[in-house]
């Protein structure tokens, strides 16, 4: 059948004048039929108003274009950020408080200590704390992120930054996927599909994560706020999203300069045909947005958040267990870490704290806390002073905080997020690419940063 | 004139695409094909690209891409 | 169609349906998917479509006794398989022979959207125009002769609005009388010019003569006569007469 359907192919080639011949006039036909019959059965009068049109005269014009989407990205972090705040303290006292049963049916059972530590101050403390501290911002992001889709706000960032992309040689649609990753990387690095030059998808795939996930913003505000103890400004929650929202400006600046470098090397090509609609804006359904997105997206990535955190926790909870010489497993190989962590501002423990929080950038900060106190487990955060209290005694200064947070913006992405994009990509090359491009800056970003200070004496 | 040249609020009719290939069916797709009213609805902040209103969607072309069609000014 | 397997829609990562599986077509942005939640609430399935990393979401719903498989395609402007998507949506609908397809259309930009639907038209007579979005229209003062238009067009037309759930009943009724075959459309075809008709008039007998003398040959001729090899393509992945691949290896 294929020889036949091949023979007319070549037959209709030869009927057919001239390559795109054909297909011109079916096109321009069948527009002209759509155009005909519209004409005939839609009668349409000229509104009063064009809503549509005097929104995107503010939203996109040259004076507020750029400044209302820095102020919207504000508003969203600060209402996730301070909004989450309650509810996340709420659940951590709930689970915590399911934690003590736990311990309590352990003791009744008469189990043995390991098995109670392996579990509940292991793997049940490791949820507890990534369930506590992820899920309310992600039911904030998510259906606020969803609202803005609904709306058709987002077609409207790709529309103003694109000069942007074009310059670094990607996409303007990238834009879209790295507001996506604001809630979740791996999510972003999905949303790349949309992004059909498979070079432009690829960049913005290895580019996503710049953009901070929910997983790593408790993480950036925590620091921040200890950050601005340090400088003795203390208490302001405006200038805590203020330095979030720079941190995160930032983020998108190396985003363009890693596509642009991306681009002139390894993924060389000519910028893609782009054509990108601006829906009209929509009421959105308030009520579907948020059902849809607290269970399409926020429980689906609290989920997979579960599934890599439970062995973490119990990875880890072995790791300051396990003591050979006197010293836990978990002090041994942070000072391995030492030197180099020192040279970056930072500590082996802070170190070896991201390799641990691999499968979830959540656990970071407590996994730092079971280092710094050999408490073996993970521990209880009864609110920021008490965890500035700490830090300050284990020698933490502003530079310490700061190139925390840096190094939170700026190292490999999760586990999930990995696994990701070996999917997206069918390749392993592009996966460890991914992760080593953002680790070696960040390394050097960190190691810049503490030197500096040191050369000019600020610490 | 090119597309990329149209003034933001002024109309103009499509004269011809002058490129050819995927990019050329992708802009036919889109509704440009010869005789079509296109009017330049607004321009994005950082200059490229435009926003076209294209049988009542609105469009936004980069530049390049919109210097790929010939057009004709419509009063 | 001769060499034609017993499942086509097995290619498409959908086991055999004792029920009929209708397709959801459309531009982007038109509601489609508010639609097919409308449709479908929570009975849904999502994965992706078998080799592509494009989401399928499928559901089910039961009217009149009926129970009807949906499956949302790719939001494109056009079928003509410049892009991943529209190559997904066309090969679905002309080689997963869906027993209707409805057409989404946007009430407020009611000609841009004709264009995908009388693409659609051109390869199965087994369409509805649904048109979406009409408490918008009416809001932006936009009338629209419903009844017109389906004259013209020579399928049903209905027009709904997805947020309010208005006309969902009679779209719903409308499919059901299409799959029992109670309704029996005849679109109007497009008539191309004297070159392109006269070019296939030449080679229609012989496609007839490969696929069998069917309402789509005409589509395919067409195509062909574009020199559009992901057709070719097509019929080589989806009407070969090689047994499908496993179920399990489709719905990996």
């Amino acid at each position: 059948m294929s020889v036949d359907l091949g023979r007319i192919l070549q037959r209709a080639q030869d009927l057919s004048c001239g390559e795109d011949a054909v297909r011109d006039k079916v096109v321009a036909r069948i527009y002209q039929e759509a155009e005909s019959l519209a004409s005939e059965v839609v009668m349409a009068e000229k509104p009063a108003r064009d809503w549509d049109t005097l929104i995107d005269d503010v939203l996109t014009s040259k004076r507020f274009g750029y400044p209302s989407m820095l102020a919207l990205l504000a508003f969203v972090l600060w209402l996730t950020i301070s909004g989450a705040n309650l509810p996340s303290q709420l659940l951590a006292r709930l689970l915590f408080a399911g934690e003590e049963g736990l311990s309590r049916l352990f003791l009744s059972f008469g189990a043995p200590d390991w098995l109670h530590g392996l579990l509940v101050l292991g793997v049940y403390r490791c949820l507890a704390w990534v369930v506590s501290v992820m899920l309310p911002p992600m039911a904030i992001f998510f259906p606020l992120f969803t609202l803005l889709e609904d709306l058709g706000y987002l077609p409207r960032v790709a529309f103003n930054l694109d000069g942007f992309f074009q310059k670094a040689g990607a996409h303007g649609k990238q834009a879209l996927t790295m507001s996506m990753g604001f809630g979740c990387n791996a999510a972003g690095v999905i949303a790349c599909r949309i992004i059909e030059s498979p070079r432009e998808r690829l960049i913005a795939i290895l580019t996503n994560n710049f953009v901070p996930c929910n997983g790593r913003f408790p993480t950036l505000i925590a620091m921040s706020n200890i950050f601005l103890g340090a400088m003795a400004l203390n208490g302001s929650s405006f200038l805590a999203v203020l330095l979030v929202a720079g941190l995160v400006v930032g983020g998108i600046a190396i985003t363009l300069v890693v596509s642009r470098l991306l681009s002139a090397t390894l993924l060389k090509g000519i910028p893609s045909h782009f054509a990108l609609e601006l829906p009209p804006y929509r009421p959105p359904q308030v009520l579907q947005v948020i059902l849809r997105s607290v269970f399409d997206r926020t429980l689906f990535v609290l989920w997979r958040a579960v599934k890599v955190a439970a062995p973490a926790g119990a990875v880890a909870w072995g790791l300051a267990n396990i003591h050979v010489d006197g010293l836990s497993l978990l002090g041994h190989t942070a000072q391995v870490l030492e030197p180099l962590g020192a040279a970056m501002g930072l500590d082996g423990v802070i170190l070896l704290a991201f390799i641990l929080g691999l499968p979830a950038n959540e656990i970071v900060i407590p996994i730092i806390l079971m280092g710094y106190l050999s408490a073996g487990a993970m521990l209880e955060l009864e609110g920021l002073p008490a965890l500035r209290e700490l830090l300050l005694a284990n020698g933490w200064t502003w530079v310490t905080a700061l190139n925390m947070m840096l190094f939170s913006l700026l190292h490999f992405p999760c586990g999930t997020t990995l696994l990701t994009i070996r999917k997206e990509t069918q390749s392993w090359k592009w996966t460890l690419l991914a992760a080593l491009i953002p680790t070696l800056i960040g390394t050097a970003v960190c190691i810049l940063v503490a030197q500096g200070a040191r050369l000019v004496g600020l610490a | 004139m090119l597309l990329s040249q149209l003034p933001v609020g002024k109309t103009g009719e499509v004269v011809a695409i002058t490129c050819s290939g995927l990019m050329r069916r992708r802009l036919l797709d889109l509704g440009l094909v010869p005789g079509t009213k296109i009017q330049t609805l607004r321009q994005s902040p950082g200059g490229d690209p435009l926003a076209f209103n294209i049988r009542g969607a609105v469009i936004a072309l980069r530049l390049d891409t919109a210097s790929q069609v010939k057009i004709r000014l419509v009063k | 169609m001769k060499g034609q397997p017993v499942q086509p829609l097995l290619r498409f990562g959908i086991e055999k349906a004792d029920s009929p599986v209708v397709a959801l077509a459309g531009n982007p942005n038109t509601g489609k998917t508010t639609i097919f939640n409308a449709l479908t609430g929570l009975n849904q399935h999502t994965g992706n479509w078998p080799g592509k990393t494009v989401v399928q979401a499928r559901g089910k719903y039961c009217y009149g006794g009926q129970e009807v498989v949906l499956v949302d395609l790719p939001g494109t402007y056009s079928l003509l398989a410049n892009s991943v998507e529209e190559q997904i949506a066309r090969d679905f609908i002309y080689f997963g022979r869906p027993a209707a397809t409805i057409v989404v259309a946007d009430a407020t930009c009611l000609e841009r959207n004709l264009n995908l639907l009388l693409q659609v038209v051109e390869i199965t007579p087994f369409v509805i125009l649904c048109i979406n979005l009409i408490d918008e229209a009416r809001r932006k003062l936009i009338k629209i002769d419903f009844a017109r238009l389906q004259e013209r067009l020579g399928i049903p037309v209905v027009p709904v609005s997805g947020r309010t759930g208005e006309g969902l009943e009679l779209l719903k009724k409308t499919v059901l009388e299409m799959v029992t075959g109670q309704l029996r459309p005849s679109p109007k075809q497009i008539i191309y010019d004297g070159e392109v008709e006269g070019a296939l008039h030449q080679i229609l007998p012989e496609i007839k003569g490969i696929v069998g003398d069917d309402a789509t040959s005409r589509w395919l001729a067409l195509r062909l006569l574009e020199g559009d090899e992901t057709v070719v393509q097509g019929i080589q992945h989806y009407l070969t007469t090689d047994p499908p691949p496993r179920l399990e290896e489709v719905l990996a």
